[in-house]
């Protein structure tokens, strides 16, 4: 009552009271709105009512004078319907003769409640996002390996050797102009003339030439069909440069008939798969090409 | 143990007031002196004399090779985590028939049998901040034909039916947490796999040092390193299939896909061949590094999906030399 708002309220401690620069507030749980009045404060009014909810289902808690020396006993719960309308109706029931400020607050906490606890069960229904807990430790361990792994890696120098590799598999077609690539290509197999191996594949050349020179000549007559003529254009003034170095060399027929050979016969390769691949197999990709 | 010293240099210094070499018992370890300035002392000079034994070692060895000279045995190879790995049972033999025949079936072989065409959708999770934005329009201008759009809350289930229904290919979600990208979600549309990813030190073009213009238009090449075993095959197919099938190499771009210890570098170049045995190469677009966290059969489903592969921290990252990909 008055006594103890004398003492608590202003000039001693009380424990359940915040104060910060503009307001004062309460921190019992019992109290009804939250700041440190003389009205609404649960232990300086004898006759007291609050509204608190308990697992979605709001509760009117009373205090009557009659109960005080009773602790336990002190305050009384009343289960309110889930009803909006009947709930706010059983309030005014229970707190009837009561005085207006208390009626008043009870109905405003219970409205706020109510509507807080409608949007936590729409927010539940929406996605939620998952919070995991980072492991400092696990953190600090992935990073470094991730540093280590990245110098291991040396990826500049692997992505050149990639690019450096299709370039000799032809992969490119005759876009780059290293005419010299193809003359060692050309002197590589003179020189293994005498194996067996060599042989094979120099009979398997001859006949991919018999054919593509057959091929060739239709081609060459037929530009209208292809569909990039840059790129033929550009090929066919390559072929013409070769055919000039392969004369001013003097070389061997067979690498007279090839070179320029490689140029239609590149074309087609562009076509055919030459992206997955790994740095185990280059042999066996040119194969299944 | 000190007083032991003391009386030995006092003996053994007999001769010398300055004592030249102490005497120390067998059993004594620099660890064991109380004094920590003086155990620091004693140490650094057992550390000099380490170093100094190791290169008269390295000397001695240096000169033994020279006078060999053409005998002499060859250099030994260094031991690297790479030479000392686990041998994987799922490495991929490039001759096996079971896995051509596999891969010829799986849910790939349209985009790699040319009947279909990549579309890729890229999207984020919710309330996405500037950085991750730009990443995003970033990652878009490096792979062609592909979208962004954002996600105002939309529930990823009801996005793929629809993304199906318009012909999408591929779908990757970039998750953020606290204004950076750091999980990637790739799913293959059409009931394909969905690979999980987590995404690390993202750089976004401007703060790559030298970098070169624009990407430009054209589609470029891909390059897939060191997927080694079954899980990595699959996971570089996923990657190959973002890209068409048909690079321009007009453009002269290229698009790697790094696998290393398990961590996949994804970095975008421009080359230039500058002669036949020299490339130049320029950085251009986006770089990041990924770490594959799990691998589930169908679309992406968090409670409900199948999952083919999953990161068990305590089994898997227990042995240094073991890796998955």
């Amino acid at each position: 009552p008055q006594v103890v708002w004398d003492m608590l309220g202003n000039k001693q401690f009380c424990s359940y009271k915040i104060t910060t620069k503009t307001q004062n507030f309460c921190r019992n749980e019992y109290n009804l709105t939250g700041l440190c009045n003389r009205s609404s404060c649960p232990l300086a009014n004898s006759q007291y009512a609050t509204i608190r909810e308990e697992k979605g289902r709001c509760y009117l808690y009373m205090k009557t004078i009659e109960r005080a020396p009773f602790p336990r006993r002190l305050w009384e719960r009343v289960l309110l319907s889930k009803n909006y309308e009947k709930a706010l109706e059983e309030i005014d029931e229970n707190l009837i003769y009561w005085p207006r400020f208390i009626r008043h607050k009870c109905k405003q906490r219970f409205t706020k409640i109510t509507q807080y606890l409608i949007r936590i069960r729409k927010l539940t229904l929406k996605r939620q996002r998952k919070i995991v807990p980072l492991r400092r430790k696990i953190e600090r361990r992935e990073k470094r390996r991730e540093e280590k792994a990245l110098i291991a890696a040396q990826l500049d120098n692997a992505i050149e050797k990639e690019l450096l590799e299709r370039l000799k598999q032809d992969t490119y077609g005759d876009i780059y102009n290293f005419p010299i690539h193809a003359f060692d290509k050309a002197l590589q197999q003179q020189e293994a003339d005498s194996e067996s191996e060599s042989d094979a594949e120099k009979e398997e050349e001859e006949e991919e030439e018999l054919d593509k020179r057959e091929f060739v000549e239709a081609d060459d007559s037929d530009l209208s069909d292809f569909e990039d003529m840059d790129k033929l254009e550009t090929s066919s003034e390559e072929e013409q440069e070769e055919e000039e170095e392969v004369e001013k060399k003097a070389s061997h027929s067979k690498s007279k008939g090839k070179t320029p050979l490689k140029g239609p016969a590149r074309r087609k390769r562009p076509y055919i798969e030459i992206e997955y691949e790994e740095e185990t197999e280059p042999a066996s990709k040119t194969k299944a090409a | 143990p000190a007083q032991q010293q003391q009386q030995q240099q006092e003996d053994g210094g007999g001769a010398s007031a300055t004592p030249q070499r102490v005497l120390f018992p067998p059993t004594f370890s620099v660890s064991e002196i109380k004094n920590k300035q003086r155990r620091h002392f004693m140490f650094l000079r057992w550390k000099q004399q380490q170093r100094k034994e190791k290169l008269a070692a390295k000397k001695k060895r240096r000169k033994e090779r020279e006078a060999l000279g053409d005998k002499a045995p060859p250099k030994a190879v260094p031991k690297t985590i790479e030479n000392q790995r686990v041998y994987d049972e799922t490495t991929v033999d490039p001759n096996d028939e079971e896995v051509a025949f596999d891969e010829a079936t799986d849910e790939f072989a349209p985009y790699f049998n040319r009947q279909t065409v990549p579309k890729i959708l890229i999207t984020t999770s919710d309330r996405p901040r500037g950085r991750t934005v730009r990443f995003c329009e970033q990652l878009s201008t490096v792979i062609p034909n592909s979208h962004v759009y954002y996600r105002r809350g939309l529930a990823l289930k009801r996005i793929i039916p629809q993304c199906i229904a318009r012909d999408f290919t591929d779908l990757i979600v970039i998750n953020e947490d606290r204004k950076i990208p750091n999980g990637l979600v790739l799913s293959h549309l059409p009931d394909g796999p969905t690979a999980h990813f987590r995404m690390s030190s993202v750089r976004l073009r401007k703060e790559i040092k030298r970098k070169g213009k624009e990407p430009t238009e054209h589609v470029p090449e891909v390059i897939l390193n060191n997927f080694t075993t079954r899980l990595g095959h699959s996971i570089g197919r996923m990657f190959a299939s973002l890209f068409p099938h048909d690079p321009q190499f007009i453009g002269r771009q290229v698009a790697t896909f790094h696998n290393q210890r398990d961590y996949i570098f994804f970095r975008f170049h421009r080359y230039i061949f500058k002669s036949e045995k020299k490339v130049g190469i320029q950085e251009l677009g986006p770089r990041f590094t990924l770490k594959l966290r799990s691998l589930q059969k169908g679309t992406f489903d968090s409670k409900f999906g199948e999952y083919e592969w999953i990161h068990k921290r305590r089994e898997m990252d227990m042995n240094r030399r073991k890796f998955h990909l």
